[in-house]
């Protein structure tokens, strides 16, 4: 059997490692470091900007630049893709005092919704599940939210720095002491151009990582300190469209089933959205784990089959698509999430570190309520004058999360996700039966596999996706031009993948990616073929870090420009 | 509607792109050229077989060089005499200078990279495409002249016979507009258009099969001379400079003809070209996207069709 | 010797950008960015000052919001920032745009004014021209190699020939192509540090320029209609049988393209 996992590229955690380099003279030396400007981490900044309001004497101790956000994308908000469908709750607090959710941007609260079981032809109406149940949560685009929320965060006097990377985690002595940035100007073999700037080290006496799925650092750090969870963290993927429509949508709407098959073997599970963005937009997404086995399945595609159903399109049709985007769903859940999210200097927080509610389908104000935990943790030991990389020092974060009401959430679904790798029906039921008792039965832990483990079969999948038309179901170059992605070129790829495989791996991968980065070669004889890389296709969605690969940031500013994702 | 023309020659010939302008001109009211600089004299009169009815010159001095203010000064004090409605150019690099300083002199409205004009009533309209050739927009002026600059290459020079008479007139020059001089000026022996220039371009995709394919393109670019492109896929897999490279992330090019040999077409290549005139494409894939917004689609093996168009084009232009 | 460079803030070049139907102006809300020749401009401004010393001041006229474009470029390693923003100025033209242009860079009384060759939302190609004539100083266009002296400038310029040396004494107004140099990436210090460089932004009555020389009132052209391209006409699609390359020829020979 063919598995993915079997053809790992030569990268690893170690080589997201880095000490400082620069002579110290030429480091950038700030207070706080935080790594992505997520809602997780601007959350993270915009909390320590008021407390350090407050307290200008701590601000003064942490030098020039007290807080710095490094941000991969061109802007924040380029690489945001979500939903969504937020509760407020957490951007409450976090703004308590001064502003209410009236000043935030969203399209108001939740109008109405349904839940849906599709087959080809028809849907029926279910109830919505409890978990299920949006009445007073907001929809909104996470990629206005991050512009807004950088807005906050630098008129607070937080450095937001956009098309700047964090490349390596820097590490010395057991002590995390802050990030790498990435180098630009390099060509296509690594080489140095004429206009070669090479990263710099920061360091910062507190690192917060904010880097989302598939976060490198992130991932890199709950290795080198051994925080892993219980379960391996396992993803699925997401991929959405933005729709100008002809009639406003009044409510929001989940599907599951069609397309996606229920036979447990397939490993699909998944299901769909589409969410009203005031009177003239609508979002449709689709999401599908990547444990799911079959060769030719594409979320790309799926979400364009998704869109000839009847119901769908009643919704869409006359509009007009104004975007598009993909983005990896940590679903892994609460046994996946690390055994601890503080080492010596290090704050994990929002996405990379676990903190999903796949069947609530929430994850943003989970981000934004632990950003604003970790910076509130990070203000403690220097308001007691400690040094933060004491060993412990930062545990009053881990304390500060298992008190609060997600924790709790993401417990009583602790096996939900699970339950569906013995397909819809089984899942189903084991999923009703774990609501009605919020997690108690059945009990114990459900183990995860890692995605790339799934072996791989064929089924003639690829058959059933609808060919592009142009005009309502796109092939996958044209989504990746409206996802507004520009990237250079002449630049390194940023891809680690092995690219000598068996054939169906490189298959699968060719389906997988919703960008078309990935293409079957040249034939190398015995079953091994060769793996084209378009690197510069690459909406760093991080499938591929999910299916045996390793995505990097490339150089700053590349990749997707979202901005009603 | 009276017009001015601005009109340019080299090596004792006018240059095609004011010809252009002075025929569409011509068709629409009474047209005027005025040509400015060595040979002036010489080379004037054949402007009227483009529909002129006179054509200004002057071969001050000040001309000698291809310098953009001092052309200012002689159209400022032409528009001064003569009062034409309207002053039109085809776009070039010392053409643009001129209209805009113009423009800015006379305090009067600028229309650029138009690919048409037609009289609407009695309102000049000018065509102008927008967003990547994708819209195209009408535009007009408000009081007098009006200054219009035109895409190069947009309008054909369309003979109608006829003659001119040509008349001297006196510039004065200002202050400032003869403080630039030219020191040196070389003639390059280019080995054919840029990318960038090209009239013609013949474009390779992967559907050339392998770098030394491109020889294909060169020779049949050679022969339409024209200049030679290349796609995001074939640049990326070293076939061919990325200064070749024609797409989003590339070069936009609108050349007259486009040649797209073994390319898809793609959307990220799309728009680097949508705007050419003509786009032929050859491709062995009938379901390639390219055949969805070019202008001649040939379904079939490139490796023997564009050897046979190299071979059938040189014959037609004699040389073999 | 100070270096004044004319930037412009351009709406990024999404699939977002699309012409408002009602205004009939190319939509420039959401994000954007420096317009990309400007940063050759900049570029060669910064290594001008790098050999001679001096300042480099950007000069811009646009909405508010550009000044988060001219950070960039302060970031690269400019000085200062001057934007002149005024709601008034909206739908100006060419000849209303250059008025508070030139005005804004008097007043900065600079020695070289440097812009960037084209702009990407379709607005320039020929401001510079308009803007020497009205500073009335000598210009030198499409430059891909530039010397500065205390007193001149010589600039190699690319024709549709070849090439002229141009040489012109300071002030003078220079634009220049995106051949001319490979703008640098600002460093991460450069990026932190832009902040805190002084950004000035000013409305027309700071700089004495009446409101009804900009915006629609100043301008002198005006968009009547937007409609679709013309169509590309009759597609034609052949299967070759080994006359294709003929059919070629007829078509263009029909169309005169050869």
């Amino acid at each position: 059997m063919t598995r993915p996992l079997d053809f790992p590229p030569a990268f690893g955690p170690t080589d997201v490692m880095a000490v400082p380099t620069d002579p110290p003279d030429q480091r950038i030396e700030v207070g706080i470091l935080i790594v992505g400007a997520g809602p997780g981490g601007l959350a993270c900044a915009i909390r320590l900007g008021q407390l350090l309001e407050e307290r200008p004497d701590i601000k003064e101790r942490l030098g020039e630049v007290p807080v710095a956000v490094l941000e991969k994308g061109k802007q924040p908000g380029s690489h945001l893709l979500s939903g969504a469908v937020v509760q407020p709750r957490a951007l409450r607090e976090l703004f308590r005092g001064r502003l209410t959710m009236a000043d935030i941007p969203t399209y108001g609260q939740v109008p109405g919704e349904a839940v849906y079981a599709l087959t080809r032809r028809t849907s029926y109406r279910i109830p919505a599940p409890p978990t299920m149940r949006n009445h007073g949560n907001f929809i909104l685009s996470v990629s206005e939210l991050g512009r807004f929320l950088a807005q906050q965060a630098e008129s607070l006097g937080i450095a937001v720095l956009p098309e700047t990377p964090a490349t390596r985690l820097l590490v010395q002595e057991g002590r995390v002491v802050g990030a790498r940035t990435g180098d630009r100007g390099r060509g296509r073999n690594g080489e140095r151009l004429a206009n070669f700037e090479a990263g710099s080290d920061v360091v910062a006496g507190v690192t917060v990582l904010a880097d989302g799925t598939q976060g490198l650092l992130s991932s890199a750090a709950i290795e080198r300190f051994g925080l892993a969870g219980e379960n391996p963290q396992i993803w699925a993927l997401g991929v959405k469209e933005v729709w100008r429509v002809r009639r406003p949508l009044r409510r929001i709407i989940h599907t599951m089933g069609w397309p996606l098959r229920a036979f447990a073997g397939y490993g699909e599970f998944g299901g769909s959205f589409v969410y009203p963005m005031g009177d003239d937009l609508v979002s449709v997404g689709f999401v599908a784990g990547l444990e799911s086995r079959d060769v030719e399945l594409s979320v790309h595609d799926l979400l364009q089959e998704f869109k000839t159903h009847r119901l769908v399109w009643s919704i869409l049709r006359g509009g007009e698509r104004v975007a598009w985007g993909a983005k990896t769903i940590t679903e892994g859940g609460f046994y996946s999430l690390p055994r601890r999210f503080n080492a010596p200097g290090l704050l994990l927080v929002g996405e990379g570190a676990g903190l999903v509610n796949v069947p609530r389908l929430k994850g943003i104000h989970y981000a934004i309520e632990s950003g604003r935990l970790a910076a509130e943790a990070a203000f403690r030991v220097l308001e007691r004058g400690e040094v933060p990389s004491r060993i412990g020092a930062l545990d009053s974060y881990d304390a500060s999360l298992r008190r609060s009401g997600l924790w709790q959430e993401l417990y009583e679904v602790r096996n939900m996700r699970q339950a569906f790798d013995k397909g819809f029906f089984v899942g189903g039921a084991l999923a009703s039966a774990m609501t009605v008792t919020k997690g108690h039965a059945p009990n114990g832990r459900r183990p995860t596999h890692p995605n790339a483990a799934a072996p791989l079969v064929r089924t003639g999948r690829a058959r059933r996706y609808p060919k592009p038309d142009g005009k309502y179901i796109f092939d996958k170059l044209s989504s990746v031009f409206a996802s507004g992605n520009r990237t250079r070129d002449d630049q390194p790829s940023h891809l680690r993948v092995e690219t000598r495989v068996r054939r169906p791996v490189a298959e699968a991968w060719e389906w997988m990616c919703p960008a078309h980065v990935y293409e079957v070669g040249r034939d190398l004889g015995e079953g091994m073929v060769s793996v084209h890389v378009t690197p510069s296709n690459c909406v760093q969605c991080g499938a591929i870090t999910a299916k045996g690969g390793q995505l990097t940031p490339p150089e700053g500013g590349s990749g997707p420009e979202y901005t009603v994702t | 509607m009276k017009f001015l023309v601005f009109l340019e020659h080299y090596h004792g010939e006018l240059e095609k792109g004011g010809l252009g302008v002075l025929s569409k001109a011509a068709s629409l009211g009474e047209a005027a050229g005025v040509v400015l600089g060595p040979e002036a004299r010489e080379v004037a009169g054949g402007a009227g077989a483009y529909g002129a009815s006179t054509v200004y010159v002057s071969e001050d001095e000040a001309f000698a060089s291809p310098l953009p203010q001092p052309r200012v000064d002689a159209l400022a004090a032409l528009v001064g005499q003569t009062s034409p409605d309207a002053v039109l150019f085809g776009a070039s690099v010392l053409a643009s200078d001129v209209a805009a300083g113009l423009a800015a002199r006379l305090e009067a409205g600028l229309n650029w990279d138009l690919t048409d004009l037609v009289l609407e009533g009695d309102e000049l309209v000018g065509k102008r495409p927008a967003l990547g050739d994708t819209v195209l927009v009408d535009v007009g002026w408000t009081g007098a002249p009006r200054i219009a600059l035109v895409r190069a290459g947009a309008l054909d020079p369309v003979e109608s016979g006829g003659s001119a008479t040509v008349e001297d007139f006196e510039v004065g020059f200002s202050d400032f507009s003869t403080l630039a001089t030219l020191v040196e000026q070389t003639q390059e022996e280019s080995s054919g258009p840029s990318i960038e220039d090209a009239d013609v371009i013949v474009a390779g995709g992967r559907g050339l099969g392998s770098p030394e394919a491109f020889s294909l393109c060169e020779q049949l670019a050679s022969a339409l001379g024209g200049a030679v492109g290349a796609t995001r896929a074939v640049v990326d897999a070293g076939w061919y400079p990325y200064s070749t490279q024609v797409g989003q992330t590339g070069k936009t090019v609108s050349p007259r003809l486009y040649v797209a040999c073994g390319i898809s077409g793609a959307i990220q290549h799309k728009v680097g070209m949508q705007g050419s005139g003509t786009i032929v494409a050859i491709n062995k894939d009938p379901n390639a996207p390219i055949f969805d917004f070019c202008d001649l689609g040939v379904v079939g093996d490139l490796h023997q069709v564009v050897p046979k168009l190299t071979e059938l084009v040189r014959a037609r232009r004699g040389d073999h | 010797m100070r270096i004044a460079v004319c930037v412009k803030h351009v709406p990024d070049a999404t699939v977002h950008k699309r012409i408002d139907p009602t205004s009939k102006r190319l939509d420039r809300s959401g994000e954007g960015a420096l317009n990309p020749t400007d940063l050759n401009a900049v570029e060669e401004a910064l290594r001008i000052k790098e050999a001679h010393g001096g300042e480099v001041v950007l000069v811009s006229l646009g909405p508010a919001k550009s000044m988060d474009s001219l950070r960039k470029a302060l970031a690269m390693g400019a000085d200062r920032a001057l934007l002149v923003a005024d709601d008034a100025v909206a739908g100006s033209d060419l000849v209303a745009t250059t008025a508070p242009l030139a005005r804004a860079l008097e007043r900065e009384s600079p020695d070289l004014v440097l812009f960037g060759q084209a702009s990407s939302d379709g607005d320039g190609a020929v401001l510079w021209a308009a803007v020497a004539d009205r500073l009335r100083r000598p210009l030198v266009s499409q430059v891909a190699s530039l010397t500065v002296e205390t007193d001149s400038i010589t600039g190699k310029r690319q024709t549709e020939h070849g090439y002229d040396v141009i040489r012109a004494p300071l002030p003078a107004v220079v634009a220049v192509s995106d051949a001319i140099n490979e703008p640098r990436y600002p460093s991460l210090k450069g990026i932190m540090g832009a902040k805190s460089k002084p950004q000035e932004t000013l409305d027309l009555a700071a700089i004495g320029i009446d409101v009804g020389l900009v915006g629609e009132a100043g301008s002198k052209t005006t968009v009547l209609e937007l409609g679709p391209p013309p169509s590309r006409g009759d597609q034609v699609k052949i299967e070759d049988d080994g006359s294709g390359a003929e059919k070629i020829v007829e078509y263009l020979l029909e169309r005169r393209l050869i």
